[in-house]
Formats: structure tokens, C-alpha cells, sequence
């Protein structure tokens, strides 16, 4: 990055550190960070949409969609986060590529399974054999992001499903004697008075989002915690910066930003739910009225 | 969101239809120095790499390096992610039965065991990466096996005291030991246990193992192969 780096043997401890800590490799890591903070950030809206439409489902008058809403929640949720973090995007990817290979190889005879071997046509691989560098990354990307948003979805299904179900039933008998439709009552009164019971199980599914992002490096997108192992590891002189192993300070700087990230998001979390309480009967809700002028 | 995923799928669908030379994705772990291993510039380095580009050249094909996780290194060359395996990979009768190999371009070679003292208990606690050869060797020895997920974290193991010895490829742990200041050193004979390192490919690729054949051929005729082995491995390393 600077040209005094450019024979890292011969600098004094100061400047070689400034050289190591800025090498391409270590440049690779902070930008990780910013993928981790993008898949958070795309991750958390997309699984409470899968909550959403679970919850939805869950509550469904229509038999299939109940039954079809009940299993995925039961089912991502009995089943281990990483057998679905494994299992997802490669069930996807050959889904996908198996469509693609229907679609466009009509004339291909051999088959596509052959004992562990997955060969479609080249014209159906995704991304095309030669896409760009960020295209494969940003295919790797979605299927990730997909994962995680299915196995979060389930959770943030069972939270919201709770919390719809926490509403006093009051209210929506009210709406009833109103004469609003099931349609109107749950949009207009549910849905609005659900967040305050809900905030507290989907505050603590965001932290347990945040932490389960390392499983990144499952799915071949290097995070900052596989960038930790891989450059705190004792290093040869074969590298331009020899060291030994230093995976305990790297460690230890992963861990301060993952707590930094938890502590933001712990203050975040108690506004919002200082802001939702306003007017519910709650507890919180009725401290804010009693502490009103 | 959805909308995102799907736009990312259809972009990813409709690039570089054309293909005016056959691209050919290689896998490598990228943590075995110095077969291979990612430099300070963030980029694929190594023995391997070298040869790679070189091989790519001489059969007229594109390359792309991927890193991949050890573990899953067969797994996602059978699912088509990438479509060759250079990874310091040796050829064994085991993983011949799931993927093919081209010949040799690294002769088969020691591995060896290295702990702090050289009087070590070969079979104590003996550390390895899991799904290497030396792990299915200590298996087969009696000793206690510790696995590792990373080359790396074998190495670490027996510094700070819970492994007796580290088996892996002697060319990996060379400079290793070389510059531990005597805190590590070889211990007992050396053992072979492969059949060389060749470039692992899927069993229906044949056309793409002839190519990968033939440019390891001429570059051991013209003897370009063993001056790249030893700029990498050293003059004692073995060669063809």
C-alpha cells in the first residue's frame, strides 16, 4: 500500500507493522467485515419477510397453506442451523442448474447424476464457466444470504406467530363489533400492536444472527473470522511478513468487534422497544404513561 | 429482497455466453505453503500456482484459481464448483474411487514426524489433518489421532504440548522446523505413504485430464518440471 513497503525485511518494528497490518491480505479482511455487515443487513429484513408469510401461514383458515407453514417452521427449527447452511445453497445451486440444463440442453442424453458426480451441461452451469470474479462471489453471496434467511425465517415465524397470538383478544373482538373484515382487523389492528410482543424474540434472533455469520466460510465466502485463523497462523519466511503465531490477538480483535456489533445493536434493540410501548398495555407501556406530565 | 436474489441468479445466468477459449476452474486450499498458500497480496501463491498457470498455458486453457475448505475439497469438485483440484493432493487408492487423477507432477514423497524433542512417543498423541493420508496412517499405527481441520493448526498442536508429534508432508514441515530456532525437530524415520500429487479431476472429465496429461508430459520432457520443484521445495527436494 505504501511504497516504503515494498522490501518488508528491512523496516523497523513500526513500519513493518504499518505495512503488515495494511498488506492485501489484510486489506481482504476488513473488507470482510463489510461483507458480514451487508449479509446482516440483507439477511434480517429477508427472514422477517420469511417470518412473515410463516407466521401468516401458520394462522392460514386454508388447510394446505397451515400445513405447509407448520412444517417449514418445524422443520428448519428441529433441524441443526448447519445441516441447513450446508445443505441449502447446494440444493439450490443444482436445482437451479438443473432447470437451466432442461431448459437449454434439450439434446443432452447422458445423465446428470453419475454416482456422486453432479455434470450438467456447460451452457446450464451458473454462474457460466469464465463469469467475472464478483459474479461468482456474488452467487455465492445470494445463496448464503438465501440459507440464512430460511433458517431464520422459521424462528422469526414461531417469535411473530407468538406475538399475534399475545394481542388481547380484545382488541380484535372490537374490531369485529366494527364490522372491519378479518382482512382489515389484522392489518389494522394486529399487526400494529404485535411488534411490542414480538421485539423481544426477534432482538434476541438478530444477536444470534450476528453471531451465527462466521458459518460464512462454510459456504466458501471468506468472513472475518476464517481471515483471523488464516492470517494469525505462524507464518514461514516464504511470506513477506514471517511471524509466529499470533491467532490469539486476532482472535481477540474479531471478538471485541463481534461484542462491539452486539453492544450497538443491545442499545438499538431498547429504543425501539421504549419507542413501541408508547400506548400498549404493557408493563413498559404503562410506566411511560404513569411517567408522562 | 427477493427480488435481489433473483436478479443476482438471472445476472449470473447471462454472463459470458461466448466462450472463445474453454475456462477451467482449479480448487486449492490455499493454507499448505509452499505447495500453496495465499500471498500478502492476497492472491493464490505457491508451487502450485506457478505450475498451474504453466500447465493452463501449454493446453490452451483459461484458469481460475478458487480457495476452497479442505474438507469439502472432493465434494464440491463432483457438484461441478470448480473443475480441477490442485492442492498438494496425494493420489490414493481411496480417492481414486471417487475422482480421477492425472500422472504424477510431484514425485511421491516422505512424510515425516515432527514434535519438540526428538525422543517424541510415536505412539502417543499424534496430530494430522483430517482426510489426509497421514491421518488414515496414524489410524492405522495404533497411536492416538488428533485432527485438525487447517494444515496450521496441526503445528500448534504439538508446540504447545497437546499433540506428542505432527505427521504431515515433509516438504510442508520443512521450513517449518527450519525456523522454529530448534523448538521443533524431526523425529523418527520418514514413511511413504502416496503415489505422488497429481491434479484431481471429476471421472467424466477425461478430455480435460488428456489435456492436464499432456502438458505435464512436455513439461517433464523439456525439464521444465524439476527447476520449478526445487525453486519451491529446495535442492534436496526430490525430483523426476
Amino acid at each position: 500500500m505504501f511504497a516504503f513497503c515494498a522490501d518488508p525485511g528491512a523496516l523497523q518494528t513500526l513500519a513493518w507493522f504499518l505495512c503488515y497490518l495494511t498488506s492485501g491480505t489484510h486489506l481482504a479482511m476488513y473488507w470482510s467485515l463489510g461483507t458480514v455487515l451487508l449479509l446482516l443487513a440483507l439477511a434480517a429484513p429477508l427472514a422477517l419477510g420469511f417470518g412473515l408469510a410463516g407466521a401468516m401461514a401458520v394462522r392460514s383458515h386454508i388447510g394446505p397453506v397451515r400445513w405447509l407453514g407448520r412444517a417449514y417452521v418445524a422443520m428448519v427449527r428441529g433441524v441443526p442451523d448447519i445441516i441447513f447452511f450446508l445443505f441449502v445453497p447446494i440444493a439450490v445451486d443444482q436445482g437451479i442448474e438443473y432447470l437451466v440444463h432442461l431448459a437449454r440442453c434439450p439434446d443432452w442424453t447422458e445423465p446428470v447424476r453419475r454416482g456422486a458426480e453432479f455434470v450438467v451441461c456447460p451452457a446450464a452451469k451458473v454462474p457460466q464457466a469464465g463469469a467475472a470474479v464478483w459474479m461468482q462471489n456474488a452467487y455465492a453471496f445470494a445463496l448464503a444470504l438465501l440459507a440464512f434467511a430460511l433458517v431464520f425465517g422459521a424462528f422469526a415465524a414461531n417469535t411473530l406467530h407468538g406475538a399475534m397470538a399475545a394481542v388481547p383478544r380484545a382488541q380484535m373482538e372490537t374490531a369485529e363489533a366494527y364490522g372491519m373484515t378479518r382482512r382489515q382487523a389484522f392489518r389494522r389492528i394486529l399487526m400494529p400492536q404485535m411488534w411490542v410482543y414480538a421485539l423481544p424474540g426477534l432482538g434476541n434472533l438478530w444477536m444470534i444472527l450476528i453471531k451465527a455469520t462466521p458459518l460464512l466460510f462454510l459456504l466458501g465466502i471468506r468472513d472475518i473470522v476464517y481471515w483471523a485463523r488464516e492470517l494469525g497462523g505462524a507464518k514461514t519466511s516464504l511470506y513477506a511478513y514471517p511471524h509466529a503465531d499470533w491467532r490469539v490477538w486476532y482472535f481477540l480483535a474479531v471478538l471485541v468487534v463481534y461484542l462491539l456489533m452486539t453492544w450497538i445493536s443491545e442499545r438499538a434493540f431498547a429504543r425501539i422497544a421504549a419507542r413501541l410501548a408508547i400506548g400498549q398495555p404493557t408493563a413498559a407501556g404503562e410506566a411511560l404513561r404513569k411517567a408522562a406530565p | 429482497m427477493k427480488r435481489l436474489v433473483l436478479s443476482a441468479a438471472v445476472l449470473a445466468l447471462g454472463a459470458g455466453m461466448g466462450m472463445a477459449q474453454q475456462v477451467v476452474r482449479i480448487g486449492t486450499e490455499g493454507a499448505y505453503p509452499p505447495y500453496n498458500m495465499i500471498n500478502d497480496r492476497n492472491e493464490v501463491d505457491g508451487f502450485e500456482r506457478e505450475l498451474g498457470d504453466e500447465l493452463c498455458k501449454r493446453a490452451g486453457l483459461t484458469c481460475e484459481w478458487v480457495v476452497t475448505d479442505w474438507d469439502s475439497i472432493i465434494l464440491n469438485l463432483n457438484s461441478g464448483n470448480y473443475d480441477a483440484i490442485m492442492a498438494g493432493m496425494s493420489v490414493t487408492a481411496e480417492r481414486k474411487e471417487s475422482i480421477a487423477f492425472t500422472q504424477g507432477y510431484f514425485p511421491p514423497a516422505a512424510s515425516a514426524y515432527a514434535g519438540v524433542s526428538a525422543d517424541a512417543d510415536l505412539d502417543g498423541v499424534i496430530a494430522a489433518q483430517t482426510g489426509t493420508i497421514q491421518a488414515n496412517h496414524v489410524a492405522e499405527t495404533g497411536a492416538t489421532l488428533m485432527e485438525f481441520p487447517v494444515p496450521e493448526d496441526t503445528v500448534a498442536a504439538v508446540r504447545n504440548g497437546e499433540a506428542d508429534a505432527v505427521l504431515a508432508d515433509k516438504e510442508f514441515l520443512v521450513p517449518i522446523v527450519a525456523e522454529s530456532g530448534g523448538a521443533l525437530v524431526f523425529v523418527g524415520e520418514d514413511v511413504f505413504l502416496d503415489e505422488g500429487i497429481g491434479v484431481g479431476l471429476r471421472k467424466s472429465d477425461s478430455e480435460l485430464r488428456e489435456k492436464f496429461d499432456a502438458a505435464i508430459t512436455s513439461m517433464k520432457e523439456d525439464g521444465t518440471l524439476n527447476p520449478l520443484i526445487k525453486k519451491w521445495f529446495g535442492e534436496e527436494a526430490q525430483t523426476f
